[in-house]
């Protein structure tokens, strides 16, 4: 029985985000903890993250190369927050608030998780 | 014993100096700190010898303190290099003033140096994103301190001409300090046209790259009297920690200074009436803004207005920064103990830029991405 951290990961390379949740308090937690945080309660399930999430907020750094990259903290719905980079538009379009697809990308020399902002912006 | 209890004014800040802020070419990060640390001890007319607790940092080094004591070859009774980040200084000074009152030891060094620049030419740490926030391509730290900072403009309003008066009020107040590494004039104008870092921040948003080394020696005020220096009595002083990422900050736009200044003011039995002069580790612009709402200087979301048209810089309704900050002075990396060391010198009287009668000064630092702070309220003997 590998820890939590790992069994994220393997999630992850299968392409799928989970999140944990307490099962007496139902409270969603990320990162990966072995209990949950603030009780220590060690009877947690994994749950899939809900998509669509929300924008907390975002920051956009721009590339002397040309195109810009915009960071954003997203909430998702019922509990869980994650840095990410948002795509699909323009970067300084990427505005607090905006619904975001979550998606992990495998395309890189590791899977990572990012927010597409395609479909908000329709 | 009560929760935040604190031995207050039995321990005194006895000795302070600071060397090679801006560039201090061909010498290692310990050469700055141990000539801080010779220069502290000098001031307060003690000797290497007499120092039985060291503290400290150094910015590659995790064991710092052991390499502090084998460098002046002394064998102290306690060590510690706690890193909370650029805080760790102010709780070293926690735990220092604890052990003092306590008998555990009786002189405390605390130390630090960097050669950032000379040595490097940017931001020298061992500290970085988490595993998950390592999946964003966002710049660390200056992103993390961005997303506050975004944030904050989105719900109260805040805008880049507030952030730009701290930058400009930092400078103004360098312009008075010899010992600041930039003091050339700066506008409104040329912060808000400056190449973006991590909007909303700019490169005047951001603090300095510098060489720089600071220490203190603290011991109690009992003895720091018999001492060379006027002693500085440490009259509260508290920490608070609520995350380390800033993905787990949960509202952005407040930090743990929202407890450890109201702890420090209850430890030390004072008011912000009180408080003549303030000292805030200005990392970023965005920083001096949430630490004076976080503080009590004025309400959350009001800091950008508090700050506007000048009310930080000389002349204005509070003084805050006056050395020139991180932004204008110098930021070798961990600016937490410069806080520390421009607090005593306007109770000396011995500041650059000298405010007449202060008694007390608060001194604030901030850790990790806002996710540590500590903050410190220093008087005068007349506080006592």
């Amino acid at each position: 029985m590998t820890g939590p951290e790992q069994q994220w990961r393997e999630a992850l390379s299968e392409g799928r985000l989970v999140f944990q949740r307490s099962r007496a308090s139902g409270t969603v937690f990320f990162p990966p903890r072995i209990t949950e945080p603030g009780t220590g309660d060690g009877d947690w399930e994994w749950v899939e993250a809900p998509s669509p999430a929300t924008v907390y907020s975002v920051t956009v750094i721009p590339s002397r190369a040309g195109r810009a990259t915009a960071v954003a903290l997203v909430d998702f719905d019922g509990g869980g927050r994650m840095m990410g980079n948002v795509v699909g538009i323009d970067a300084e379009s990427v505005a607090i608030g905006m619904r975001v697809d979550v998606f992990v990308d495998r395309t890189g020399d590791a899977p990572r998780v990012q927010f597409d902002a395609t479909r908000a912006a329709r | 014993m009560t929760a935040g209890a604190f031995p207050r004014a039995q321990c005194s800040i006895a000795g302070a100096a600071t060397w090679g802020v801006g560039e201090a070419p061909g010498h290692s990060a310990m050469e700055i700190a141990m000539r801080s640390a010779m220069g502290a001890l000098d001031d307060a007319g003690l000797s290497v010898g007499d120092v039985d607790a060291v503290f400290g940092c150094l910015p590659g080094d995790l064991f710092a303190g052991l390499s502090f004591a084998e460098y002046l070859g002394i064998y102290p009774r306690f060590t510690d290099n706690n890193r909370t980040g650029g805080s760790s200084f102010i709780s070293h000074l926690i735990t220092a003033c604890h052990g003092i009152a306590a008998g555990s030891f009786e002189t405390a060094l605390i130390a630090y140096g960097s050669n950032q620049r000379t040595g490097g030419g940017r931001l020298s740490t061992p500290a970085g994103w988490n595993e998950w926030d390592a999946m964003s391509d966002g710049l660390f730290p200056v992103s993390g301190y961005a997303l506050a900072a975004a944030r904050h403009m989105h719900e109260y309003g805040t805008t880049r001409t507030h952030l730009a008066e701290v930058a400009v009020a930092a400078r103004k107040w360098a312009a008075g300090n010899p010992e600041a590494f930039v003091r050339d004039p700066l506008t409104i104008e040329d912060c808000l046209n400056a190449r973006t870092i991590s909007s909303p921040l700019g490169k005047f948003d951001c603090c300095l790259v510098t060489d720089g080394g600071a220490a203190i020696v603290v011991t109690s005020t009992e003895r720091a009297r018999d001492l060379r220096a006027a002693p500085v009595p440490v009259l509260g002083a508290a920490a608070a920690t609520w995350y380390n990422s800033v993905s787990q900050s949960g509202d952005l736009t407040t930090t743990a200074a929202a407890e450890s200044g109201p702890r420090a003011y209850r430890c030390a039995g004072i008011g912000l009436a009180d408080v003549d002069v303030v000292q805030l580790y200005d990392a970023f612009t965005i920083n001096t803004i949430l630490f004076l709402e976080d503080l009590g200087f004025c309400p959350k979301g009001e800091g950008g207005a508090f700050v506007a048209d000048g009310a930080i810089a000389p002349g204005g309704r509070l003084a805050v920064n006056t050395n020139g900050g991180g932004l204008s002075f110098g930021h070798p990396g961990m600016y937490g103990l410069f806080t520390l060391i421009e607090g005593v010198r306007q109770i000396r009287g011995e500041a650059a830029n000298p405010l007449a009668d202060v008694d007390i000064a608060l001194a604030h630092a901030n850790g990790g991405t806002l996710s540590s702070q500590a903050t410190a309220i220093l008087g005068s003997l007349a506080t006592i």
